[in-house]
């Protein structure tokens, strides 16, 4: 029927031109998520996708929870699929085409046949797979030829059927068109959710972990807006990286309306995958630890959250170094003097009154001086006298004179 | 006539009666602080776990983290993590390894607003991930402090904010507060709140201090032909 006629009969009819390759890679995603369950995973386009479970129901309990597993998963990710289950592909195939609940009830129109050769069988009186099952082969083949046959033969199972396997690819890269204009950035949760369970199941297929993803806003004539998700670990979890994404979409202000959101992952790391514990200790919080430090890293900042490290070194302001929580080498170096809890940074200049340098009052000097002079070859240079002096109000600080004066470089607390 | 000694003794014996004079026992053990002087009067026997203790000091510099130095020093050795929350300064790695932190354990965490630090104090303490958390946090109101209380309930860690002494003035749901003062070479250390009956004296707490404050030095006498030191020999208090 031609459109002009179809919109004449259905006044509210509304048309879409049909994307190809859209249809192709939403079908190609939907194998990548499926490679979690199985490796042996096979494309049928232009809307059918084969997976081979035979081996996989043991460890997923059982053919009807690993079903509904599929189902729910399937929803998730924002399709609508008719599942069957069968001891061969094409009679699975054919199964989740029709709904009939047994192959004997299977529809002829499902197998694929020529309309002649549909019209000669619908004469015999012929409608289901089970009334052509029970004609005599010979007659049939001479009637509608070998091809249909050997189809009919690979669905019982008295046939091989050799299929391509599908391979999940090095990186991922999915895409999700929005179906309106998103203005607030707390209204793309949903969809960045479903991109974030197919990365989740494009991982658990490779056996990978990720440790940043980039989640890429389009908005059209403007620039793409790129917002990165950076974990502490390499990890797997949809809901951890939402977590940590949900805060980076809170401090973002969207200058233009997004029309799709594109996630791409390329650095892929090995993941063990975690034993669970037969004692296990809910406040052993390893995974807790590195979940706050996600958690607070975006929000208030990548450099937010860091450990220390001692550097060999004489230069007091060189002496430590921020790291990763958790990392720290170095001991103390032996024959130092006593060094301040707190570090001035940069070290304060002190007022001198009657060459009495002046903090809350003049600073009685009580130890000293320690003569510290290094850096030569970096270029910062330092000669500096450190003492330590008492300050009006009864604190303890460390000072230092250099040629440039009098400075407050610490504070023993 | 009755025995009214034998009357008085059935009736404590029989009736609840609260006895003063005995200060209350803390429902779990604290964390020992290193200092017996305070070990002795905080209840618990040491810093308590699960709930705020509230430090006020007047000024910077007197030893206010010494005093919890020894049992920061202690949890870390023991592979406990802790947290320190908006340090006003620079924590200073050298110094904190001389005083027997291990570093691996220790998580500096910087806060842009007041706002981001309490929001931040809240995360650290419910998920109970560091079993200590030091904060800095001058303004506070009661609602908020009592927010943090109810998280460290929940996480079981020694919190301990350090607050300007106004703030000794406020009212604070923290069941611990210490006001600190310098007294020379000690701390003195006045406990304004805590469970049970109030204390009366202040206490003085022997802390470390790099110099002895009446002016002798660790450092080598050679030191003392510096025309800078003295000055210090001259003007030292007697």
């Amino acid at each position: 029927m031609a459109p002009a006629a179809a919109c004449r009969r259905v006044p509210d009819l509304r048309l879409r031109l049909r994307d190809l390759r859209a249809e192709r890679a939403a079908l190609e995603s939907i194998a990548i998520w499926l490679c979690q369950f199985t490796p042996s995973v096979s494309l049928e386009p232009p809307c059918s996708v084969l997976a081979e479970i035979a081996g996989s129901l043991r460890l997923h309990g059982g053919a009807a929870r690993l079903i509904g597993r599929l189902r729910r998963g399937l929803a998730g990710l924002g399709f609508e699929a008719s599942l069957a289950v069968a001891p061969t592909a094409r009679a699975a195939l054919w199964t989740a085409r029709s709904g009939a609940p047994t192959l004997q009830q299977l529809p002829l129109e499902t197998m694929g046949l020529e309309p002649g050769e549909l019209e000669a069988l619908r004469d015999f009186g012929v409608r289901t797979l089970g009334e052509l099952l029970a004609l005599p082969r010979a007659g049939l083949a001479r009637r509608i030829g070998p091809a249909p046959l050997a189809r009919l033969d690979q669905a019982l199972g008295m046939a091989p059927e050799p299929r391509l396997w599908f391979a999940p690819p090095e990186r991922f890269s999915a895409r999700l068109e929005l179906p309106v204009e998103v203005q607030e950035s707390e209204m793309l949760q949903f969809a960045a959710h479903q991109l974030l369970k197919r990365l989740e199941g494009f991982l658990a297929a490779r056996h990978a972990a990720v440790r940043r993803c980039t989640l890429v806003l389009e908005q059209g004539r403007a620039d793409a807006l790129e917002i990165g998700i950076h974990l502490a670990a390499p990890a797997r979890d949809a809901g951890r990286m939402m977590r940590v994404l949900r805060e980076r979409l809170a401090a973002v202000h969207l200058c233009a309306p997004v029309r799709a959101i594109r996630l791409e992952a390329t650095d892929l790391a090995g993941h063990a995958g975690s034993t669970t514990d037969l004692f296990r200790d809910p406040r052993l919080g390893g995974e807790q630890w590195l979940q706050l430090l996600e958690r607070l890293r975006a929000r208030l900042g990548e450099t937010a959250a860091h450990g220390l490290e001692i550097r060999p070194e004489n230069r007091p302001e060189h002496a430590w170094r921020s790291v990763e929580p958790g990392i720290a080498r170095g001991g103390v170096p032996a024959g130092q003097g006593s060094r301040p809890l707190w570090l001035l940074d940069p070290p304060r200049r002190l007022r001198v009154a009657a060459d009495v340098p002046q903090h809350h009052g003049p600073l009685l000097l009580l130890a000293g001086p320690e003569r510290i002079q290094s850096g030569w070859w970096d270029g910062l240079t330092v000669a500096r006298d450190y003492f330590i002096a008492r300050a009006g109000n009864a604190s303890l600080t460390w000072i230092y004179r250099s040629s440039d004066g009098w400075f407050l470089h610490g504070i023993f607390a | 006539m009755a025995d009214p000694s034998a009357a008085l003794d059935a009736v404590l014996l029989h009736h609840p009666v609260w006895r003063g004079g005995a200060p209350a026992q803390a429902g779990s053990r604290g964390i020992p602080t290193g200092f017996c002087l305070l070990d002795r009067e905080l209840p618990g026997g040491g810093w308590p776990a699960g709930a705020l203790t509230e430090i006020l000091c007047a000024d910077e510099g007197i030893g206010e983290l010494q005093l919890v130095l020894p049992a920061l020093a202690a949890l870390t050795c023991a592979g406990s993590r802790v947290a320190w929350l908006a340090p006003p300064h620079l924590p200073y790695a050298p110094a904190l390894a001389a005083a027997g932190v291990r570093l691996e354990f220790l998580t500096v965490i910087r806060a842009p607003g007041r706002r981001d630090a309490l929001w931040a104090a809240e995360q650290v303490l419910r998920t109970g991930a560091c079993r200590a958390l030091l904060a800095w946090l001058p303004r506070a109101s009661y609602a908020e402090l009592r927010r943090l209380a109810v998280a460290a309930e929940a996480g079981m860690a020694f919190t301990a904010l350090f607050r300007p002494s106004q703030a000794a003035l406020e009212p604070s749901p923290a069941p611990l507060r210490l006001a600190l003062e310098s007294g020379g070479d000690r701390l003195t250390v006045r406990i304004l709140k805590r469970r049970g009956i109030p204390v009366a004296q202040p206490l003085d707490i022997p802390i470390a201090r790099p110099v002895h404050v009446l002016g002798r030095t660790r450092f080598p006498p050679a030191a003392a032909r510096s025309p800078v030191v003295r000055m210090a020999a001259v003007r030292s208090p007697a």
